[in-house]
C-alpha cells in the first residue's frame, strides 16, 4: 500500500509534466488543426534556458542569498524565451503552408523539430546541462512514504499554471477571442478577432508552459539534454489525444492519466518497456474512440 | 516592385534581429556569471551574410534584374529537356546502369563504401515513396521495418546458421508481416494522426529490439553476422554445391545495385497497375475513391506491406554490410532522414527519390568538415523544401491536383 501511494505521487508528479507540454499541443491542435512535431522541442529549449540562467546566477553568486528569486527569475526567462521562439517558428515554418495540404505542414514541423534540436546540440553542446541539486534538499516522511519538496513544488506550481490556464482561456476576453478562432476562423475575423495574432498567442502561451515543465524535468532528474524533447514530446501527444485534442481540460486529464501509467507500469510491470505505455495508449485511444475522453465530434476526414 | 522589394527587406530585418535574440541566451550566457557578445555577434553575421546573400538573388529573380543570366540558363535547361526527350528513356536508363556498373572500377574503397550506402537508402527511399508518395500516408516509423530485416536476417545466420540468400525471402517475409500487424490498427486513421501512431509503433519496435536480451541481446546488438555468400558448383565427387563468403566490397556493391534495381523496377510497375491507381485515388481522395468501390483499407494495407518488404530487403543487406546490428541504427532520426530524402527529391518520382539520397548521402560525405552540421541542414532542407518547392526536385508527372490542396 505504501508503495502504491508513493508511486501515485510519483506519477502525479510526472503526469503534471506531461499535462503542461500536452496542453501545447491541443491548444494549437484546436487552432490550426496541426500537429506542431517542434513542441517538444520547446520543452527541452526551456530546460535548456533554465539551466543557462540558474548556471548564470550561480556564478554570479545570486543562488546562494535568494534562491527563490533565482528560481522564479529563470521561469520567467525560460517561459519568455519560449514563447518568442514558439512565434518565431510559427511565422517562419507554418504561416506560410497554412492553406496548403495537411501533409506539407506536417514534414515543415517535423523539418522544425530537426532543425531545433540540432541546433541546441550545436550551440549547448551534446552532454547533459546539470542542474543544481542543492536547491530542495528535504523531503517529507509520512512512515514509509516520502515526498520531497521538490515534488511538492512542482505539484503545487503545475496547478497553479493549470488554474491560471483555465482562468485565461474560459473567463477572460483573450481567451473567449481564442476559443472562437478555433471554432470558426472566417467567423471570428468577421467580428473583428485577429486570428494570426491569436495563433501566434496561442504558440506562445503553449511553448512558455512547455517550458516550465522542461524547468520542472531538468529539477527533477538533474539534468537536460537536446534530444530529451522526442520522447516527452509523444508522451504529451498521446495524453492530448486521450483527453480529446482541442481540448484542454482532457489534455490536462490525460497528461495526468498518462504519467500514471507510465509510473505504474515501470512499478507493477517493466522498468524497461515503460516508454511502450504511453505508445500502446494512444494507439487503443485512437483506434477505439478517437474523440478522447472528453472530446466532441471531430471532422471525420482526420481520423 | 519597389514597394514589394521594402516589405521583403522590413521582414528579413525583422527577422534576423528575432534570430539575434534568440542566439544570444544560448550562447552569450555563461556559467561563470559573465555575459558575452561577441561569440554570438559572429555567428549571427555569418548566418546574416549568407542568408542575404540568398535573399538577394531571390528577389533579384523575382523581379527580373537576373534575366540576363536565368533566360540563357532557361534556354540551356528547355533544350536539355528537348535533348533528353528526344532520345528513349530506355536509353537513359542503360546509360545510366552502365555508369553504375562501371563506377566500382574506377573509385576507391572508400568511394564504393558511400555508393553502397547509397543504394541501400535508394531502397529504403523507393520503399518509403510507395507509402508515402503513392498512396499518401505519412509514415513516420518506417525504419522499424528496416530493422526487423535486419535483426531476421542477423538472427537465421548467428543461431540458425541460415545462408543470406536463403534467409531474404525470409526478411522480407517478417518485415511484410511486421507491416500487417502494424498497418492492421493503424490505417483507419489518416493524415497526422497516422503519421504519429506509425512513429509510436517504430519507436515501440525499437524498443522491444533494445530490451528482448534473450534474443536480441539488447543495446549490445548481434555480432559476426555472415557476409553474402555465393554458390557455384563443385564437380569432384559428383555435383555439389558450395559456397564462396563475398569478401570483396566491389561484389557486394553489384548485389546492392541488383537490390537497387529490382526495387526501381518494382515500384515502377506497381505504379503503373490497377494496385498503382487504386493507390493514387486513395491519396487524392480517400472517400471517392471508396465510393468508386475500391477497397481502401485492403489498398492501404498493401501499401504499407510492400514498403514494409523493400525496407526488410534492404535490411538483410545492411545486416550483411556491416556484419552487425544494433537498435541505435534504427532511430527515429533515421526514418526522418529517409523521409527527408523522399521530400527533397519529390514524392512518387523514382528518379528524384534517387538523386534525393544521392544529395542527402553522397554530398555530406563531399563536406566532411561539416559533419555536425548535417542533421541541421536536414532539418532546414524539409523546411524549404515545403516552402518553397513542395513537388520535390524532380516532380513526378501527375495529372490534376490534390483535393485537400483545392479546398485551402
Amino acid at each position: 500500500m505504501e508503495y502504491f501511494i508513493q508511486q501515485l505521487i510519483n506519477g502525479l508528479t510526472l503526469g503534471g509534466m506531461y499535462a503542461l507540454i500536452a496542453l501545447g499541443y491541443t491548444m494549437v491542435y484546436g487552432v490550426i488543426q496541426l500537429i506542431n512535431f517542434a513542441h517538444g522541442e520547446f520543452f527541452a529549449a526551456g530546460g535548456y534556458i533554465g539551466a543557462i540562467v540558474l548556471a548564470y546566477f550561480a556564478g554570479v553568486g545570486y543562488m546562494e542569498s535568494h534562491p527563490i528569486i533565482c528560481l522564479t527569475a529563470s521561469f520567467m526567462i525560460a517561459m519568455a524565451y519560449c514563447a518568442y521562439l514558439a512565434i518565431g517558428v510559427e511565422k517562419i515554418a507554418y504561416k506560410p503552408l497554412r492553406k496548403q495540404s495537411r501533409l506539407s505542414a506536417l514534414l515543415s514541423a517535423l523539418g522544425m523539430s530537426i532543425f531545433l534540436s540540432n541546433g541546441m546540440m550545436l550551440t549547448q553542446g551534446v552532454y547533459d546541462a546539470i542542474y543544481p541539486s542543492e536547491l530542495f534538499q528535504g523531503r517529507f516522511d509520512f512512515g514509509m512514504i516520502s515526498v520531497s519538496y521538490l515534488q511538492v513544488t512542482i505539484v503545487t506550481l503545475t496547478a497553479a499554471l493549470l488554474v491560471g490556464l483555465n482562468i485565461l482561456v474560459f473567463k477572460t476576453k483573450i481567451g473567449m477571442a481564442m476559443r472562437a478562432t478555433a471554432q470558426d476562423k472566417t467567423m471570428s475575423a468577421l467580428v473583428a478577432i485577429s486570428s494570426n495574432r491569436i495563433i501566434s498567442l496561442t504558440f506562445a502561451i503553449g511553448a512558455g508552459l512547455a517550458a516550465s515543465a522542461g524547468i520542472m524535468y531538468g529539477l527533477y532528474y538533474g539534468s537536460v539534454k537536446y534530444d530529451m524533447g522526442f520522447v516527452p514530446g509523444i508522451k504529451a501527444f498521446a495524453a492530448a489525444v486521450l483527453g480529446g485534442i482541442g481540448n484542454i481540460t482532457g489534455a490536462m486529464l490525460g497528461g495526468l492519466i498518462i504519467g500514471m501509467v507510465e509510473i505504474f507500469g515501470a512499478g507493477y510491470i517493466s522498468g524497461e518497456y515503460k516508454d511502450v505505455f504511453a505508445f500502446i495508449i494512444l494507439i487503443a485511444v485512437l483506434y477505439f474512440k478517437p474523440t478522447g475522453i472528453m472530446g466532441e465530434n471531430i471532422d471525420d476526414t482526420r481520423v | 516592385m519597389i514597394q514589394e522589394f521594402k516589405k521583403v527587406i522590413k521582414s528579413y530585418v525583422i527577422g534576423m534581429l528575432w534570430l539575434l535574440g534568440l542566439l544570444w541566451p544560448m550562447l552569450g550566457i555563461h556559467p561563470d556569471g559573465t555575459l558575452t557578445f561577441q561569440k554570438t555577434v559572429t555567428v549571427w553575421s555569418y548566418i546574416v551574410a549568407g542568408s542575404f546573400v540568398c535573399l538577394l538573388i531571390y528577389v533579384m529573380k523575382n523581379s527580373g534584374a537576373l534575366d540576363f543570366v536565368a533566360k540563357p540558363l532557361a534556354g540551356v535547361s528547355s533544350n536539355l529537356k528537348s535533348a533528353s526527350n528526344t532520345l528513349p528513356t530506355w536509353v537513359w536508363i542503360v546509360v545510366i546502369l552502365v555508369a553504375a556498373c562501371l563506377y566500382p572500377q574506377f573509385t576507391n574503397r572508400y568511394a564504393t563504401d558511400v555508393a553502397i550506402n547509397v543504394l541501400l537508402y535508394i531502397c529504403l527511399g523507393l520503399g518509403l515513396n510507395v507509402v508515402v508518395g503513392l498512396a499518401g500516408m505519412l509514415d513516420l516509423g518506417y525504419i522499424a521495418f528496416y530493422g526487423v530485416g535486419a535483426y531476421t536476417y542477423a538472427l537465421l545466420n548467428t543461431v540458425y546458421g541460415v545462408g543470406f540468400w536463403f534467409s531474404l525471402p525470409a526478411c522480407a517475409l517478417t518485415a511484410c508481416i511486421a507491416g500487417c500487424i502494424v498497418g492492421y490498427p493503424t490505417l483507419r486513421m489518416r493524415g497526422d494522426y497516422l503519421a504519429i501512431v506509425t512513429l509510436g509503433f517504430g519507436e515501440i519496435i525499437r524498443l522491444i529490439l533494445n530490451n528482448w536480451m534473450s534474443v536480441t541481446n539488447g543495446p549490445n546488438g548481434i555480432l559476426g553476422i555472415d557476409r553474402i555468400s555465393w554458390f557455384r558448383f563443385v564437380f569432384e565427387d559428383g555435383m555439389t554445391f558450395e559456397h564462396m563468403w563475398v569478401k570483396k566490397l566491389q561484389l557486394f556493391y553489384y548485389f546492392a545495385l541488383g537490390l537497387a534495381v529490382f526495387t526501381a523496377i518494382g515500384v515502377n510497375r506497381l505504379n503503373y497497375s490497377r494496385v498503382g491507381r487504386a493507390w493514387e485515388s486513395i491519396r487524392e481522395d480517400e472517400t471517392a475513391a471508396e465510393l468508386m468501390g475500391v477497397n481502401t483499407f485492403i489498398y492501404k494495407l498493401l501499401a504499407y506491406a510492400m514498403g514494409a518488404v523493400f525496407a526488410g530487403l534492404a535490411g538483410a543487406f545492411f545486416a550483411a554490410r556491416m556484419k552487425f546490428v544494433s537498435p541505435e541504427s534504427f532511430t527515429f532520426l533515421e526514418s526522418a532522414m529517409v523521409l527527408c530524402m523522399v521530400v527533397l527529391g519529390g514524392m512518387g518520382s523514382i528518379p528524384g527519390i534517387i538523386l534525393g539520397v544521392m544529395a542527402l548521402i553522397a554530398l555530406p560525405e563531399v563536406f566532411r568538415e561539416f559533419e555536425a552540421y548535417r542533421m541541421l541542414v536536414f532539418g532546414a532542407t524539409m523546411i524549404i523544401m515545403m516552402l518553397f518547392r513542395p513537388a520535390g526536385l524532380i516532380p513526378a508527372k501527375r495529372m490534376g491536383t490534390r483535393s485537400e490542396e483545392k479546398e485551402g
